[in-house]
């Protein structure tokens, strides 16, 4: 064959190669745009004020009197649910990492694995019916909480749908530490977990703090869940039984209703662009964690 | 489940007119659809007018889809509906946009009655409750936090009243608003759902709680309270004798709109809703029909 004809009938399958390749930074500039064009009356609405949305509480977005369009509550309840759940979620995936990676068999690891990638293919309307029917159920009878549908019962639904990520990402760290460390811990005489504790979790720092970054950017994007499970209601939580309401639930609830073109629905998308810029910011650093990592 | 069909309202009627579009198209003998959209709590009830409406004149197809009685007022401006579902009386300011844009006026028509039904968990020994009692509750400032305020002996531990509500979004929400609080603003950190069928499935799990819906919402597992108007006087349960005596304090009427003078199709339609069959239908789904006795009641 002709190197010139191969070389033509390569071209448009490089050229269809090359644009799947850069369509997921095309749909996510293209998204960002639409949602900040969605967004951008809002600059010369007189009836908004960018320090009102992000520091005052008060939600009312259909009032008689005075419409005002504040969601601290709602970053107060997004944080607080999600930062519960790193708080259970790291320890357990990071538990089940060094358990996967480091003492158990091959045969074991792989059926581990696989239950692990299970556990991250549940739908997430079945973790909030799940939260609705079962975990708001037992957190009740536990504390005596007022209501189970609440922070904590959120927190726990999200622990449990970041774990795999954290897991698998974990696991890949621990991989990633040479073999050279552990046999020269154990030359030492080091024990198994004296190698784990003192040895591995050091070296693979950076790539364990990717882990739970990037399950933070998965728990504080989901809707579903947290939607059916925490509540709902606009109040900056004081205890963890605090029924909560989170950026994502807010935009899933109140968009379909909104009026289009309205401040309501203006807000609603700035409120997009807000979890946009959150959740670029913890991958960005999870990112510049990882590469750091690689250039040490 | 019901949230998730919510939160995707936008696109339902999307779905569902492409769906029946394909469908009649390849059947060709429905000659005339009507689309009809709006309030949520009317759904039920309208989708099923639309069913039955079928074997009443097979060769209109009734569309029905929900999203809320301003969405639905919304779309009747816009031109996309030939009649909105409305669970509250039209603003002034949707009637002017309307007037503004098409240059017709929005026609109202009462197709039946509904009370607002205020639950309490089934142990809560609570028997009534005052429409100021509600307020004081429901308010920004209100004075009532605990269930001994209102003299009733909740197990220790759930003394906290949990105020149940709905989006801010919902026609009942901005009823309960107008009526009960005299159009005061709610208190902020009430849970509030997405739907009526939401709000009687919490309060039939919470012992503290309590909230509103329509009387159609009621179940065995909830406790529907007596309401008076004002103190001193008789409480009322939300009964259908009670609600069409005017003496049930919070009801309302179940409302439609076209715009302008309905045509042929939409008019026998509507008039057919009005008539005893149409008003039947209302009675079985657990609303308040217009006519009881044959005596239809005024507009």
């Amino acid at each position: 064959m002709p190197r010139s004809w191969r070389k033509l009938r390569e071209a448009p399958i490089e050229a269809l190669i090359r644009l799947c390749g850069i369509s997921a930074t095309l749909f996510v500039l293209g998204i960002f745009l639409f949602v900040c064009r969605e967004a951008l009356p809002l600059w010369n609405n007189e009836a908004f004020h960018l320090s009102e949305f992000l520091f005052s509480d008060q939600w009312y977005p259909t009032s008689e009197h005075t419409k005002r369009y504040g969601v601290l509550a709602m970053i107060a309840g997004t944080f607080g649910v999600t930062l519960l759940a790193m708080l259970m979620a790291a320890p357990l995936g990071m538990g089940a990492a060094i358990y996967i990676s480091e003492f158990c068999g091959p045969r074991r690891r792989e059926i581990l694995k696989v239950m692990v990638e299970l556990l991250a293919a549940i739908p997430s309307v079945v973790w909030g019916f799940a939260g609705l029917t079962i975990t708001s159920r037992v957190i009740v009878r536990l504390t005596n909480a007022d209501v189970g549908v609440n922070l904590l019962n959120g927190a726990v639904l999200l622990a449990l749908m970041s774990v795999p990520i954290i897991v698998s990402l974990a696991e890949d760290a621990f991989k990633a530490v040479p073999d050279s460390y552990r046999e020269a811990a154990l030359a030492l005489g080091a024990t198994r977990w004296q190698t784990t504790w003192r040895v591995l979790l050091p070296a693979a720092r950076n790539g364990l703090t990717a882990a739970v970054l990037l399950g933070f950017g998965r728990a504080i994007g989901e809707t579903m869940a947290v939607l059916m499970a925490t509540g709902h209601a606009v109040k900056i939580p004081s205890s963890v039984l605090d029924p909560v309401r989170t950026l994502t639930a807010n935009i899933a609830a109140e968009l379909g209703e909104a009026p289009e073109k309205s401040t309501h629905y203006q807000v609603l998308f700035l409120t997009g662009v807000l979890l946009f810029l959150i959740t670029f910011v913890v991958n960005l650093s999870a990112g510049l964690v990882i590469r750091r990592e690689r250039s040490q | 489940m019901d949230a998730f069909r919510r939160s995707n309202g936008a696109w339902l009627p999307l779905v569902l007119l492409s769906v029946t579009a394909g469908c009649s198209g390849s059947r060709g003998h429905r000659a005339e659809t009507l689309r009809i959209r709006g309030s949520d709590t009317m759904l039920m009830l309208a989708q099923a007018w639309a069913e039955s409406y079928a074997k009443v004149d097979p060769s209109v197809a009734v569309e029905v889809s929900g999203g809320g009685s301003g969405q639905g007022i919304a779309a009747l401006v816009k031109g996309t509906i030939d009649i909105a579902n409305c669970s509250r009386n039209l603003k002034p300011e949707e009637a002017a946009e309307a007037r503004a844009s098409t240059g017709k006026d929005p026609m109202e028509f009462v197709v039946g009655y509904d009370a607002l039904a205020i639950f309490v968990h089934r142990d809560n020994p609570l028997e009534e409750i005052t429409i100021g009692r509600l307020a004081q509750i429901y308010e920004v400032g209100g004075s009532l936090s605990l269930w001994s305020q209102l003299g009733a002996r909740i197990p220790a531990g759930r003394e906290r009243i949990v105020r149940v509500n709905r989006q801010s979004s919902s026609g009942t929400y901005e009823f309960f608003r107008d009526h009960v609080l005299d159009k005061r603003d709610f208190q902020l950190g009430s849970l509030d759902m997405n739907g009526s069928k939401e709000v009687v499935e919490l309060i039939a799990s919470t012992p503290g709680a309590i909230g509103y819906s329509g009387m159609a919402f009621a179940t065995p597992d909830v406790k529907v309270l007596r309401v008076r108007a004002a103190e001193g006087t008789a409480s009322y349960a939300p009964t259908i004798e009670n609600v069409l005596s005017k003496r049930y304090p919070i009801s309302r009427s179940l409302l439609i709109y076209t715009l302008g003078e309905p045509g042929p199709t939409v008019k026998k339609y509507i008039d057919w809703l009005r008539s005893s069959d149409g008003q039947q239908i209302v009675a079985d789904a657990g609303y308040v029909p217009l006519a009881v006795n044959g005596k239809v009641s005024a507009d």
